[in-house]
């Protein structure tokens, strides 16, 4: 299910080829209908939700906006994200690396099932993944009374936020790097190894250059994911304002105090971390194409 | 038996897999079994009174129709969007195409209030909607528009990249024997992005049928008319039931296997009939 996520793809813009070619080319007014249709459709559906974010979070003027962004609940809700992405991000790109390395470098059965439930986090709903560590975690769950007992609190605290995040972003990183480093092969790390580089320096020597640009994206995708998670991240957090609230919680909570001003000058926080996404996957395509281009 | 098995070159299987296994069986796989095995607790009466309850029931109906309207909506304009992205010029066409992934990296909650906001009565486009009696936000229609909105790139990522791989020669060879441009599309081209576009529809619906956050803004939650079944699992774990919050998440997880292996075979299949690995 690598469709869940885009993967990383080099393609210049080569529409020339087809608009100049009489067998590729579509009449004049099937053209402009595909056009005007489909770019309408872009417009109400992606550009407008957008715009509206902004518009909305500056409603109020820019000192409302400002109020909204530094009150002690909303720079608590940064943290609280930052601390999420901080932890999940890293550990989900070890787990990749490790993974993809593991798939793509050897041969062994049950590779296929190992790849679907790698897969899993994405077609299972954010809420089943925040209830079913409830279950574990929670008061009623397996090692409830056991944690109860040593004064452990996961559920409604952020150890459960942490382990939500993770969870929802496992497959982002390893689902990037196994068709890449399966496509890749295995005959440069083989003949590092024959050369006499240990297994440390062949990853970091050979593996790694090759996949940067591969790595990199997953990791900005990850981080847009575990950043923005709020299915999953609101079932195990409770919504303890100030404490257990992360920035898409904090969303909700102003929006649900009809606090709109707020909740969108927040909101607009978490479209810029999208933007920002955004712009560097861009540039990581482009550095990637040109990479490709210049080793061909 | 009689192949010879290829000695392994280079370090750290052991570790690398081993590694892999531990983290996703930690992570993933037996915080998921809890789900069965709370479940398990419960006699299959009671499971099949949780899950075949009429208020759940309506949810199911809603959110499996919802998401397999928005999924189609997005298979039709997404292909179009693919389309003018691979073979049209037009200005902006960068912009466009980047901006494609906003739904990957908008968080959903924020996508829910601008969509909320954008089709309320008095928001830019309610304005318009409300007079001539169409009521999107707070009601199904809205739960459609959000699906929409968190679909659309699957439809255009899996599709684009058959576009872009596609070769002039064949329209070419379908214009010299004389097909008319439709044919072309219909009988040549069309074929060939079947298995990707029935992905892309598959992964959009997939997403659509778990999406919580986009949704529960704009939907107004209404009991029997605008409830999506993830809102239930929400609804009975703030009634502490905890029970029936797993029977309908079983409910949820078994689709999603299904639904998981449905869209392998169907990844399969495109690699099959365009030699690109997925």
């Amino acid at each position: 299910m690598s469709g869940a996520v885009s993967t990383l793809h080099w393609s210049g813009d080569r529409a020339n080829r087809f608009e100049t070619n009489p067998s590729t080319r579509e009449p004049a007014w099937v053209r402009r209908t595909i056009l005007g249709l489909s770019l309408t459709f872009f417009a109400i559906f992606l550009l407008l939700p957008l715009i509206t974010v902004f518009a909305e979070a500056l409603r109020k003027g820019l000192e409302t906006y400002w109020t909204a962004l530094i009150e002690p609940d909303a720079l608590s809700a940064i943290k609280l994200t930052l601390i999420a992405a901080i932890i999940a991000v890293p550990l989900n790109l070890v787990f990749g690396v490790m993974a993809a390395w593991a798939i793509a470098k050897f041969d062994f059965r049950g590779k296929y099932l190992l790849i679907t439930l790698i897969d899993l986090p994405f077609s299972i709903s954010p809420v089943v993944a925040g209830l079913i560590y409830v279950l574990v975690f929670g008061a009623q769950g397996w090692l409830g009374p056991w944690l109860f007992e040593h004064d452990i609190k996961i559920i409604f605290a952020i150890p459960g936020i942490v382990l939500a995040t993770m969870f929802i972003t496992v497959p982002f990183i390893a689902r990037e790097l196994i068709p890449l480093m399966q496509a890749q092969g295995r005959e440069e790390e083989e003949a590092a190894v024959v050369l006499g580089a240990n297994g440390w320096q062949t990853v970091w020597h050979v593996t790694l250059p090759n996949i940067k640009w591969g790595l990199l994206y997953g990791v900005i995708l990850c981080n847009a994911r575990a950043m923005g998670e709020f299915g999953a991240v609101s079932v195990v957090s409770g919504h303890i304002r100030g404490e257990t609230n992360t920035l898409p919680l904090h969303v909700e909570i102003l929006y649900n105090e009809y606090q709109f001003a707020a909740a969108f000058a927040v909101a607009s926080l978490l479209a810029l971390l999208a933007l920002v996404t955004l712009v560097i996957k861009n540039w990581i395509e482009f550095q990637a194409n040109r990479t490709s281009k210049e080793t061909q | 038996m009689g192949t010879v098995r290829r000695s392994r070159v280079l370090p750290g299987f052991n570790l690398s897999l081993g590694y892999t296994l531990a983290y996703l069986s930690l992570i993933v796989l037996v915080p998921l079994s809890a789900v069965f095995l709370k479940t398990a607790t419960m006699t299959f009466d009671q499971f099949w009174e949780v899950v075949t309850a009429e208020r759940v029931v309506a949810t199911y109906k809603l959110s499996f129709g919802a998401s397999l309207l928005a999924a189609s909506i997005n298979a039709v304009f997404g292909l179009m969007l693919a389309w003018a992205l691979v073979r049209y010029h037009f200005p902006g066409k960068k912009i466009v195409d980047a901006l494609i992934d906003l739904p990957f990296a908008l968080p959903t909650a924020v996508a829910g209030i601008s969509l909320t906001a954008l089709y309320a009565p008095n928001g830019w486009l309610g304005q318009y909607l409300e007079p001539l009696g169409i009521k999107v936000a707070f009601g199904p229609l809205g739960i459609l528009v959000a699906l929409i909105f968190i679909g659309l790139p699957f439809v255009v990522r899996t599709v684009q990249p058959i576009l872009e791989d596609m070769e002039a020669e064949l329209e070419e060879a379908a214009t010299s024997l004389g097909a008319r441009r439709w044919q072309t599309f219909r009988y040549v081209i069309f074929p060939i992005l079947l298995p990707a576009l029935l992905t892309g529809f598959a992964l959009a619906f997939a997403r659509a049928v778990g999406e919580y956050g986009s949704v529960i803004f704009i939907a107004g939650n209404i009991p029997m008319v605008s409830e999506i079944t993830p809102l239930m699992i929400i609804t009975k774990l703030e009634q502490y039931d905890y029970t029936g919050a797993t029977a309908i998440a079983t409910v949820m997880l078994i689709f999603s296997f299904a639904l998981l292996l449905i869209i392998n075979g169907l990844q399969a299949w495109a690699s099959k009939r365009t030699g690109r690995e997925y």
